[in-house]
């Protein structure tokens, strides 16, 4: 394994990662999976439930070194993160819990931040008076407030209602169109993907591989109703095709 | 209020039963204040607190502090928790006068026996607490804090330190009272001053108006020092949950 940052772009190249489970025999995850995303580009990965998407989320953060191939992020390497649980910090602040990630960031950006995620109201709130749909926001504005070089995003839009999911998600579409971060998305909702990526990565069932890359040329808010339908329904015919095989 | 009644009704009890006793094995509390009086204006009453405090306050940060740190590396590392475990218990059913005596007899009769073994009596509480604190810190937070390369100092204020506070604070509470009360002891055996040795001094003419006119104090001053340094304190860093949904 290896892991770095310099790299102009982020370049996934993983042979292999194998899950052992406490007494049994160890199951390959993720085999040959490669997917490269260019500075500034939003690239989502779509898969069914447990295909390792997030093991695979896990090891380009950084958590997980137990595998081989190698990880290159793009610039610096920072990271901002949304986890799909928020993990805040529930004995500080909302805006503190900006601060502490994004020393660096001045009081003018933190509020910048939680105005455009609609947070203003509860800077100092803390994170359990919140609901699970304004913790998100939270942890969101805490992985921008890093000016990251890479943000990843893990479901972001997991367990909210219709209303309170469309809300969230056009905000990412806004935010990521708007700062330009090079962005990596998880979810199992191809229509998500589809409403948020420049590039789509369709990963084959477990061991799991990039079975079609799906390149988006009109992305978010200059997607248009029809050009989604048609991409949901080629999306779906490789996916058919990945399971067949 | 009710606190008040309480304590009204235990004042009562004492003089009651001073009543029928003969003054030298139970005197009341009026004999007992003028005591207390007498020996505050000689300025006796508070030197020999002043020094007992003292040594609490010593012994208690010592066995507060080195027991955190031991206790956290247990709970955090499984081969320091199974190194030091035999130790620990052994530590734990040690008997306070075998540490007392023993402590005097190796390191002579000096302030630096008495504080040590005050604080080797404490210690073993303090790791136990404080390595279940450790056990049950949040791994999600240290992934969160991991991604976002939180500095070590911030890792410490904001994800380590309230996680664990719930944990001192207990070993505080018990530690306190636990603490004083050994060193009341290690006073009567090894020192020639201070409110344990005053009792040790009282108990050899048979004085109970002395015994009491140090032992009420003190009790008070410590009582004191939970009521508006440690509950306040507890208050402040658990303000989080009040607001929680």
């Amino acid at each position: 394994m290896s892991r770095a940052g310099d790299a102009a772009r982020l370049e996934v190249a993983i042979a292999s990662k194998d899950y052992v489970p406490a007494n049994g025999r160890a199951q390959r995850v993720l085999d040959d999976l490669r997917l490269t995303l260019t500075r500034g580009e939003a690239g989502a990965v779509v898969g069914p439930s447990g295909c390792g998407k997030t093991t695979l989320l896990r090891i380009i953060a950084g958590l997980d070194h137990d595998f081989s191939g190698s990880v290159a992020l793009p610039d610096h390497g920072r990271l901002g993160m949304v986890f799909q649980e928020p993990r805040l910090l529930p004995w500080r602040s909302v805006e503190d819990n900006l601060r502490i990630v994004a020393p660096l960031a001045s009081a003018d950006e933190i509020d910048a931040l939680l105005g455009a995620l609609g947070l203003a109201e509860h800077a100092k709130h803390f994170p359990g008076e919140l609901s699970l749909g304004l913790a998100r926001r939270v942890a969101l504005a805490r992985a921008l407030a890093v000016k990251p070089d890479l943000l990843l995003l893990d479901e972001p839009l997991v367990s909210l209602d219709a209303t309170l999911a469309a809300g969230l998600r056009e905000k990412i579409a806004a935010l990521i169109d708007e700062k330009r971060v090079t962005t990596l998305i998880v979810t199992h909702d191809l229509r998500e993907a589809i409403a948020l990526a420049d590039r789509i990565f369709l990963l084959s069932p477990r061991p799991a591989h990039v079975a079609a890359t799906l390149d988006i040329a009109t992305p978010r808010a200059r997607m248009t109703g029809e050009a989604a339908a048609a991409l949901e329904q080629r999306a779906r015919a490789l996916i058919d095709a990945a399971r067949a095989r | 209020m009710t606190r008040l009644w309480s304590f009204a009704a235990l004042l009562l009890t004492w003089q009651g039963f001073a009543w029928f006793a003969e003054p030298r094995r139970l005197p009341g509390p009026a004999l007992v204040f003028e005591t207390m009086l007498e020996e505050a204006r000689s300025g006796a009453l508070f030197s020999n607190m002043a020094i007992t405090l003292a040594r609490v306050a010593a012994a208690f940060l010592l066995a507060m502090s080195l027991g955190s740190a031991i206790g956290y590396a247990m709970g955090r590392n499984k081969l320091a928790d199974r190194v030091l475990d035999p130790w620990l218990v052994a530590l734990l059913n040690l008997p306070a006068l075998v540490v007392i005596v023993l402590a005097y007899v190796w390191a002579g009769l000096n302030e630096a026996a008495a504080i040590g073994a005050a604080a080797l009596n404490k210690l073993p509480n303090a790791v136990v607490v404080a390595r279940e604190g450790a056990r049950a810190l949040d791994r999600n937070l240290d992934e969160m804090a991991q991604v976002f390369g939180l500095s070590a100092k911030a890792r410490f204020r904001h994800v380590l330190l309230p996680q664990l506070a719930p944990y001192l604070a207990a070993a505080t509470r018990s530690g306190l009272s636990l603490v004083w009360k050994i060193v009341l002891v290690v006073e009567l055996l090894g020192r020639s001053n201070g409110v344990g040795f005053e009792i040790g001094l009282a108990f050899q003419l048979f004085d109970v108006r002395l015994l009491l006119a140090y032992a009420i104090p003190f009790v008070a001053l410590m009582l004191g020092v939970e009521t508006f340094l440690v509950q306040p304190l507890e208050r402040h860093v658990s303000r989080w949950r009040r607001g929680a949904a």
